[in-house]
């Protein structure tokens, strides 16, 4: 049983799906704490302080790299997975079996992870971009990003696109947070109502926070 | 419950072999009482198509009486039909009005292909089998049954995994075509007890070797099969499996 074996196998597959999806939701965590601290009502001063952390410590830049490295094998697998299990269907159904039998997110992660991606390189340009050429791409000085957020959540389109997106995410999570714990073998009976409603409480919490932060901005909440 | 008959009209996917394209055909039926079985009110329907000199419909069946897994119809967009945890064979004509439309089709999916109209080709699940599902001991006589001591709830859950009658239900419900409830329950059943021990960690990797070279699906866990199986096997067995097979590949020896 070699390695190449293991992770091209069908079960491997979903595994680094699963485990990629948790790195990835820790990287949530981090990303909505971070970005919570605009709601200090202090002008920016703190969360210009952790963005600084950020992009100008050697070590999360490093981390940076695992976090697009996770990223990337997360979209390429999960559009690999996708379009390989939509091959095994030649001839579909008449009648479908619908939402009698799942949820409908549960079946369309892939394409609420295809409409990620597309707000994702939305979001990218709108702040990762800019900040990183400022940068060179090296460890160099650092635009201002609670100004940048403050000017690009002026458009209602731009908030309308960002609430959207989260909401993406919400429901992408509402399955994959507990399929990725699924896939990892665990689902005892004592874990299953804890990870289901984790996984619930998280997507939402995730998500509110996030679409929060545009409409914070646009509303004049924050200053 | 009141007996009533029924008139239906039943539309039915037709295939004369597995290179046909296939087609759907409607049939009126008359006179269907509520007490018939949904395979006999087909009988009655076939009767009728023989009888004005047309093809009789292919289906698979045996026992009938829910214990084989032969039946196999997708009956208006559900696997065994509206009922839960029911075989096709056990779905009464109660279950429909008069006046009903009903849509019969064949499990879809590209690992079981479709040998006559309803009847699809499932020795894919036999090679899986064959691929592990067993423990190679020579039976001989029967052990005293106290002899192995087995944690009672491993021997409940081994037993709820040993209902699985590999009908194929789970893959045709599946929005992947994928084998894993099946797949899970024979792992489970065996992984469960200490007759299936030395060979556990082969016994999953081969199997689902197996399974992905017969061309299903991989799981996302939807839910989708649990939800239709006729014997309620839980999709905590897919659970199960993943860590058979993590452990497996893990602690492979090469």
């Amino acid at each position: 049983m070699t390695w190449k074996q293991v992770f091209t196998s069908s079960v491997g597959k979903k595994l680094t799906m699963g485990l990629t999806g948790i790195f990835l939701i820790l990287f949530l965590v981090v990303h909505a704490g971070l970005n919570a601290c605009i709601w200090a009502n202090d002008h920016g001063i703190m969360f210009n302080k952790g963005a600084h952390f950020m992009g100008a410590n050697v070590i999360p830049r490093i981390l940076e790299i695992g976090l697009f490295a996770g990223l990337l094998l997360h979209i390429i697998q999960g559009l690999m997975l996708e379009l390989s299990n939509r091959s095994k269907r030649k001839v579909g159904y008449a009648v479908s079996y619908g939402n009698e039998g799942s949820k409908w997110y549960s079946r369309s992660m892939g394409i609420l992870g295809t409409l990620i991606l597309l707000f994702l390189v939305l979001h990218l340009s709108d702040f990762w971009y800019p900040n990183r050429s400022h940068q060179n791409f090296v460890l160099g000085e650092e635009i201002d990003l609670y100004e940048k957020m403050k000017t690009t959540f002026t458009e209602l389109w731009v908030v309308i696109v960002y609430v959207l997106g989260c909401l993406s995410l919400g429901y992408h999570l509402a399955h994959g947070f507990q399929s990725a714990f699924k896939t990892l073998g665990i689902n005892n009976r004592r874990y299953h109502i804890m990870l289901t409603s984790l996984g619930y409480g998280f997507s939402i919490i995730i998500t509110l926070a996030f679409a929060l932060m545009p409409i914070s901005f646009y509303l004049g909440w924050v200053n | 419950m009141e007996h009533y008959n029924m008139n239906l009209t039943v539309k039915v996917w037709r295939q004369k072999n597995s290179s046909d394209k296939g087609k759907f055909e409607s049939y009126p039926v008359k006179n269907i009482s509520s007490e018939m079985s949904f395979l006999e009110m087909i009988d009655v329907l076939n009767e009728q198509l023989i009888v004005e000199g047309k093809e009789p419909i292919a289906f698979d069946h045996d026992c009938r009486e829910g214990i084989c897994g032969m039946c196999s119809m997708y009956i208006n967009g559900k696997p065994h039909g509206p009922w839960a945890a029911n075989t096709t064979c056990q779905l009464h004509m109660r279950a429909f009005k008069d006046g009903d439309t009903v849509v019969v089709e064949p499990w879809r999916a590209s690992a079981f292909p479709v040998v006559k109209d309803l009847m699809v080709d499932r020795s894919a699940f036999d090679r899986i089998i064959q691929a592990g599902g067993y423990i190679s001991v020579n039976t001989g006589n029967a052990v005293d049954g106290n002899s192995l001591p087995i944690n009672k709830d491993h021997a409940d859950s081994a037993f709820a995994a040993a209902m699985c009658i590999g009908c194929g239900a789970c893959v045709a419900a599946c929005k992947n075509s994928s084998a894993m409830l099946f797949l899970s329950a024979k792992v489970s059943h065996l992984a469960l007890l200490p007759q299936g021990d030395p060979e556990r960690k082969s016994r999953v990797l081969n199997m689902v070797a197996q399974m992905d070279k017969e061309g299903f699906g991989a799981c996302t866990n939807t839910g989708a099969c649990e939800a239709t199986c006729p014997k309620e096997i839980s999709i905590s067995n897919i659970a199960r499996l993943n860590q058979e097979y993590l452990r497996a590949s893990l602690t492979a020896e090469k």
